[in-house]
């Protein structure tokens, strides 16, 4: 049914969805919170298919000439794992799942703004995704050209079969569905938010998905069109990008990489926000320097999107210094903003929980990922790197630093919205610390096997080279990392299978933003009232009346730190006043102006 | 919408300017192309957001002092559910399936959207379940 929603009376009387339940409800729901979750499951569903062909790759090279897998398999599995993980599981999990389950909450929307076109969204997503996979299908296999498909390897002659087809029009569908999501986000952010929530009192997660929405429009654009290209090549005889009909294969890089460079900050500004909003909560402080936050995303975005020949310095078709020196320049928003998030932190009363150290992790494997991204924007130092294992190291600790922890963190942080009980913290931590472990044994081999000049994209090598030692711990450190992903999902489970002992209340973090001020999960429509917004802070506003400013709040952190366990949301004002039922909603209390409570249990887990 | 304005106009401005110093430095053309693109992709909605902005008066969610009652009125129209997308997007890979396959699946997934479409236009002049 079509429901005309209006202020305020819907925020009193939020409609119920009727007419469908069971999978049917999952169909048909055009409710961006359905739509979240079916992203996000989905995401994460991708994450593990594209791991454990990550743990194929990486038996493969555990040993010199080793024969686990053949070469033609082999060159599958890292095209298909880069695929899946950069087009299926990264953008995807952030823009879909996180974005569009929070971000209309954030705003204190009803729903995104165009609802049927968020659902389409998801089924080109998935119908892509399964189309990609189905390659492996095809009696010519997968598609093996690696994630980034250069000409001419991609062409029909040295690439030919279903598979590598399937492949491009996978990402043609997916480029579409993430096309549909960046307008929907922008115009969500441009035309529904609450009374009172200008531009520069949003949550920086939403600041961020607005950026990224934009970025969205900017680059996905020009990868669908190359891909028509290179199907163009590949089946009706044009010439593009092969040389024999006049065509320039270069032509592909440059194009490519006009998406591909952006798609890392499209993959990483998400985690940006959504780390920024959990380090400001679980220290207990305002964002620190937020103008300057949303300033530095906006400029990551613009310079991101003018550096992509970065990535073709070895071609010696591009002007060096003008990439470099554009690449350099990236480094000094990203540098005000890790400034900021320890600014955050600073002087905090800190509580590590899972989702703040998930965060944590996430700034301390940024960092070293962008170190060694500045290396690379020196082209000489770049010309010796390049193709080699360096930058397969660097790649993955800026996008596993961002998508994996960061998207960790997020998922951790927002679990009680999405669906109304905690998670076993416990079993939260221990799976943090097998992923920071396994992480750094990984990836730290990596770099060292790079310095000593192994090849990325081989499936084999001789035992005379001696890579094998390295390449074993790094194995060994995957293996670690695919427990660390099972323990979370033991974590879910146990959550799940002990549910009614631990509903999350609305407000189980003290929080700061809207979606705090709902039930867990919300209701149809999103909000029964919506606090007053005279700031970035509008839920902690309201449960914090008398410590607003960042020296009176300091104060009120010192008086109460310890105090709220068991009882309701830590510390506040919140556990002075009736905390709502369990599980329950967030309903008024008498005028509506209530608090935006916890329900009695303690988030950490440890009072258990 | 003042400030959604500026902030597409200044990435509009920030792009213009890139493609002017990459054009006369390198004389690539095709990275010229795509940088005076995103420059247009910026001044279009931008300076639709800007122009609107002076023309009208602050919307409650401009407004840092508006109350809650300032948002009252409609918000939008919000579908509860609908089959329409999911018919659609499986529409749409049966279409992109026939770049593979053949135009076989074309056929049928050309029939699906073309009832998908019709079936979204038919719910949001009538409101419609599913």
């Amino acid at each position: 049914m079509t429901t005309l929603v209006t202020h305020p009376e819907s925020l009193s009387l939020p409609e119920e969805e009727h007419g469908t339940s069971g999978l049917l409800k999952w169909i048909t729901s055009t409710d961006h919170k359905v739509i979240g979750k079916s992203y996000t499951i989905t995401a994460f569903v991708f994450f593990l298919i594209a791991g454990c062909m990550a743990m194929l790759i990486r038996t493969q090279l555990a040993s010199p000439d080793n024969t686990f897998v053949s070469q033609h398999v082999y060159n599958e599995l890292f095209t298909m794992h880069g695929s899946i993980m950069m087009y299926l599981f990264a953008g995807p999990f952030a823009f879909g799942g996180l974005a569009n389950f929070i971000v209309p909450l954030q705003v204190g929307a009803p729903d995104m703004a165009f609802p049927r076109l968020n659902a389409l969204s998801y089924w080109l997503y998935l119908g892509g995704g399964i189309i990609m996979l189905s390659g492996f299908l095809t009696t010519s296999g997968a598609a093996d050209f690696g994630w980034v498909a250069y000409a001419p390897l991609s062409n029909s002659i040295n690439t030919p079969g279903a598979g590598p087809d399937m492949w491009i029009v996978a990402l043609i569908l997916t480029g579409f569905s993430a096309i549909f999501t960046g307008v929907n986000i922008c115009a969500t952010v441009f035309y529904l938010r609450a009374p009172g929530l200008t531009m520069f009192r949003m949550p920086i997660f939403t600041w961020n998905m607005m950026v990224t929405g934009i970025l969205i429009l900017i680059a996905f654009p020009v990868l669908t069109s190359a891909l028509v290209m290179l199907w163009c090549d590949r089946h009706i005889g044009s010439h593009i990008f092969t040389v024999s009909g006049g065509g320039v294969p270069v032509l592909w890089q440059n194009l490519f990489w006009f998406f591909g460079h952006p798609e890392v900050y499209i993959l990483a500004l998400p985690y940006f926000g959504a780390v920024t909003d959990i380090l400001a909560v679980f220290s207990r402080k305002p964002v620190f320097g937020y103008r300057g936050m949303v300033f530095c995303t906006i400029a990551i975005a613009a310079l991101s999107t003018s550096v992509w020949a970065h990535h073709m310095f070895t071609t010696g078709t591009v002007l060096l210094p003008f990439f470099s020196i554009m690449s350099y320049l990236i480094a000094v928003p990203t540098g005000i903003k890790f400034f900021n998030w320890i600014g955050t932190m600073w002087r905090g009363s800190i509580t590590f929980t899972t989702p703040m150290l998930f965060a944590v992790g996430f700034l301390i494997v940024f960092l070293f990922g962008g170190v060694t991204g500045i290396f690379l924007a020196s082209p000489p130092v770049d010309f010796a790197m390049h193709d080699t294992f360096f930058v397969v190291a660097h790649f993955h600790e800026v996008l596993f630093g961002t998508a994996v922890f960061g998207g960790f963190a997020g998922l951790t942080y927002w679990f009680p919205k999405y669906t109304g009980w905690m998670l076993n913290d416990k079993i939260g931590k221990v799976s943090f610390w097998l992923m920071f472990i396994g992480f750094w044994v990984t990836f730290m081999p990596q770099y060292l096997l790079g310095e000593k000049g192994m090849p990325r994209r081989i499936a084999e090598y001789l035992p005379s080279t001696g890579w094998a030692t390295l390449n074993r711990i790094s194995t060994g450190g995957a293996y670690l990392l695919f427990l660390s992903v099972f323990v979370m999902l033991v974590a879910f489970g146990e959550s799940w299978l002990k549910r009614k002992e631990r509903p999350a209340g609305d407000n189980p973090w003290d929080a700061h933003t809207l979606e705090w001020a709902t039930s867990s999960p919300p209701p149809h429509h999103n909000f029964y009232w919506i606090p007053p917004v005279r700031s970035e802070r509008p839920v902690w506003d309201h449960n914090h009346p008398d410590h607003p400013t960042v020296k009176e709040h300091a104060r009120e952190v010192r008086e109460l730190v310890g105090v709220g366990a068991g009882t309701g949301a830590r510390g506040g004002l919140a556990e002075e006043l009736p905390p709502s039922s369990a599980g329950g909603t967030s309903a008024p209390s008498g005028d509506g102006h209530g608090p935006v409570s916890g329900n009695g249990h303690d988030p950490t887990g440890e009072s258990k | 919408m003042r400030v959604e304005g500026q902030v597409l106009l200044v990435i509009a401005a920030f792009f213009g300017v890139v493609a002017l110093v990459y054009w006369f430095w390198s004389g690539e053309t095709s990275g010229t192309a795509l940088l005076t693109g995103t420059c247009l992709l910026g001044t279009l909605p931008g300076g639709y957001y800007f122009w609107w902005s002076r023309r009208m008066k602050p919307r409650a969610s401009d407004d840092p002092s508006a109350k809650r009652e300032d948002g009252e009125g409609v918000v939008g129209t919000f579908p509860s559910s609908s089959i329409w997308p999911f018919v659609l997007g499986v529409s749409a890979a049966l279409v992109a399936l026939a770049l593979v396959f053949g135009f076989w699946t074309a056929i049928v997934g050309f029939v699906g959207a073309t009832t998908a479409v019709l079936g979204i236009i038919r719910e949001s002049r009538r409101g419609g379940v599913v």
